[in-house]
Parts: structure tokens; sequence; C-alpha cells
């Protein structure tokens, strides 16, 4: 069978065009195709929340979405947010009040961050936990990730 | 955990997807947002010879009152998290409204359709629920014409619905409520956003003396479709709305009317004593907005 797709989007601000077999999931895609490997596979069936990524500045499951999908479309990874040298504000609360252990969700809550912190500046903590319950964490408790969040707000 | 080998095709038309569905249909799974269907694939228990995406067919994406009868029309391509901030959805269908929240997560309602949550008629999904709790209206459409049914029509069973294979799911018609008119839904899960253990939509009204006009209370994951409490909504007609009232009528629909699985985190027994909690919680604040008369 061969059915493959010629696609055309944006990842992080850069262009590609490339071909994909349609069964591609966009999470393999990123880590496989483009070697962005900062988006993270967990569950594979729309669960953990790890995969998370920005489709059109608003996120999704990266593991629920065809790469084939993302034609013409605009994504942002982790990799987009900041640099090693250079976090963006939320990477830096996250550092500062250990919002991670082992690192594995991180990616997928930050991106489910950005949006959620533009749009609600100034959040209680219930907002937070509902912001955060699409997304596992098998280290935190959850705790230091919801003062992570609290400071990103005070920060900004 | 890969899907299998498909055929993709995303026409940008109806009328050519509906042309695709005459020819094929047999052989098609429709991919809406793709929330269920991408894990059925993912878990290969789908394994669609052709996956018709039509993320890219114009118009289905309208939330609109342009019928005349003060009901609401949505194309099935609405995005969930559209209809959860829409004002339209918030001042004329407030049981949808205030149910949007409950519906999985943002990311996955970033992507997930009303259409693809009606058809794809999980017993435990909010979506039919609340369709069948409005009478709403659903128009399916084949390459040789429309025809509507009933939600409370649609609804066949578990994962199981009244549209065949040549037929496509394109838009959901919410009725205008009645004057004096109240609303509410109730779940418990126990992470925000999973399925719930048990939840309940009620919709109800008030004569101009206060007792009960009409009421409908309709349960998710208490059986393999909505489960619609005929007999237990009777029971309030005409009645003034009290708290006995509303344990009696609890009774009734969580005892009589309804078939819960179970599942590893509820036993059928907890759930039915789950939909007799959430059934006096969800009547006495219906009642309430409907004395108020805000909805």
């Amino acid at each position: 069978m061969n059915n493959n797709h010629s696609i055309t989007f944006t990842v992080n601000g850069t262009q590609y065009n490339r071909t994909v077999e349609p069964r591609i999931l966009l999470s393999d895609f990123l880590r496989h195709e483009l070697g962005l490997t900062g988006t993270h596979v967990g569950c594979e069936h729309g669960v953990c929340g790890t995969c998370t990524i920005l489709f059109d500045g608003q996120p999704i499951r990266s593991c629920l979405t065809l790469a084939v999908q993302s034609n013409g479309h605009e994504l942002i990874t982790v990799e987009g947010l900041g640099t090693p040298e250079n976090l963006h504000p939320i990477q830096n609360a996250f550092w500062e009040a250990h919002g991670l252990q082992c690192g594995f969700c991180t990616p997928g809550i930050l991106l489910t961050l950005v949006p959620f912190l533009a749009e609600n500046p100034n959040p209680s903590e219930g907002e937070i936990r509902i912001a955060i319950s699409g997304n596992l964490c098998r280290c935190t408790g959850y705790q230091h990730i919801v003062d992570a969040v609290k400071l990103a707000a005070q920060a900004a | 955990m890969k899907p299998p080998p498909f055929d993709y095709i995303a026409p940008d038309s109806l009328e050519e997807a509906l042309e695709l569905l005459a020819q094929h249909g047999d052989d098609i799974k429709i991919l809406a947002g793709g929330q269920s269907l991408i894990p059925a694939l993912n878990f290969r228990l789908a394994q669609p010879t052709i996956l018709l995406d039509i993320n890219s067919v114009p118009g289905l994406d309208y939330i609109r009152a342009e019928n005349g009868n003060g009901g609401i029309q949505l194309g099935a391509m609405v995005r969930q998290r559209k209809m959860e901030r829409d004002n339209l959805i918030a001042a004329r269908a407030p049981l949808l409204h205030e149910t949007m929240p409950f519906i999985a997560h943002p990311q996955i309602r970033n992507r997930g359709t009303l259409g693809g949550s009606m058809a794809h008629a999980d017993p435990a999904a909010e979506m039919p629920v609340i369709a069948v709790a409005s009478e709403a209206l659903i128009t399916i459409q084949s390459s040789r014409g429309k025809r509507i049914a009933s939600a409370r029509d649609f609804f066949k069973g578990m994962f199981m619905v009244d549209c065949n294979p040549t037929e496509m799911l394109v838009e959901v018609e919410w009725p205008v409520l009645p004057e004096r008119s109240g609303t509410a839904f109730v779940e418990l899960a126990r992470r925000h956003g999973d399925y719930a253990m048990m939840g309940v939509a009620t919709v109800v009204s008030m004569n101009d003396d206060g007792s009960c006009a009409s009421a409908r209370l309709v349960y998710l994951n208490a059986g393999d479709a909505p489960v619609f409490a005929e007999k237990a909504a009777h029971t309030l007609i005409g009645e003034a709305p009290t708290e006995e009232l509303f344990s009696a009528a609890a009774e009734i629909a969580s005892k009589e009317e309804m078939d819960p699985f179970g599942n590893l985190h509820a036993s059928p027994e907890y759930q039915r004593h789950l939909a007799g909690v959430l059934t006096v919680r969800a009547l006495k604040r219906a009642f309430e907005k409907a004395a108020e008369g805000d909805w």
C-alpha cells in the first residue's frame, strides 16, 4: 500500500516539507523523523499527557493526532519554549520550585501551561489543579508543580 | 501501539465525502477529532481499510440559531473546546454549557468534536447523555439526502447508533428550553476529566404554581447506552419539588431503571448508590434554577 502524503507545516518556527505514511502518529513523527525528542511518549492512548504539544497555539495530544493532519498547521514543542541558557519563564519557575523530578511528564505539562497562563494570568490553586488534570506525574505528587505554576504567575 | 496501515483520504467538500461513503461505506471509518478513534487504532481495535478524514471539509463547524425556533444548530465538526467557550451556547443551551468542562481534558477538547462524540456513542460519555436529556435532534446525511433522528432514537447500544455506513452525522440541534426551566449535570470521577463512575443530566420545568411541569433524567455509565429514567421522572410531574420527592425518584431510577456494569473502581451496587446521591443533587440544582427562571 503506497499511500504516502506530502505535507507542509511549521514546528517551532521552522517550515518542513515531508512525505509521511498516514498511519504515523504526530508524536512519533516529531521524535523519529524530525529528531525532536523533547516530546515524550507515554501511554499512546491519550491518558498521560506527556506528548502534549501546541497545535495552532492550543495544547493537544500528539499521540492522538496523525502526522498527516498537521499539514498547514503551526506546532510548538518543548524545544520551542526556551534554551538551557535562556529558559522560558515557566521553565524557570519549575527549576526554582522543584516542579520536576524525573522530568518525563514535564514537556507535556509545560506546553499545557503556556496557553493556560496566557489566558489565566492569576489562577487559583483549584484552577491550576484542573488545568494540569490531564497530565500524569508519578514523582512529585503535584504539589511542587502547583507551586511552580503559582511562581510563574507571580513572576509574569 | 501503532495504527495498522490504511488508505487515507481527506476530501475538501461534504459532497465528495458523502460520495466516498456511498461507494465504500463498509470499509470506511470517519476521522473527526480522533480522540476515541486514534486510541482504537493505536490498540488495533479498529482496522479500517480507509480512513476518511473530514477535518478539511468546510462548513461543518458552525454554531448558529437560524431555524427560527429558538434552538441552536451545531455542525458535527465543532470542537468541544469551542463549545465550552461559545456565548450562544452559554445563553441558549445551559445544560450543554455546564457539561463541557467535564468532557475529558482541555487537550482532548481542543481536538474532540461534537459529532465524533455522538457517533462514537460511548455509554460513559457525557455528550450522548445531555443530547438525550435535551431532546436534541440529529441530522444524518448521505449522498441520497438528509434525515433527522431524535437523540433518544439515535443511540442504540454500546458504540451503536442509528447511522448506517453510507451516512454521516452532520448536525445536532439543541431545542430551546421552555419558560421556567432548569438544568443540571452532575458526575463523579476519580480524576477530573476521566470517565465518570456515574453521572446524571436533568432538564426540568415548573408550572406557575411552582409544581413540576416536566422532567427528564438521563444517566451515563448506567447501561449500554444513555439510560433514560422515565418512571422516576414521571413521579415528579405535578408535584411540588421537595427533597423527599427527589429521593423517591432517585430510588426508582437507581434501583429499577438502570443496569450498571461495574468496573475496577466501582461495583454495580456502588454505581447505583452514586446514581441515587447524584440524582438528588441534580434535581435540587435544576429546580433551584427553574425557580429563579434564569437558565
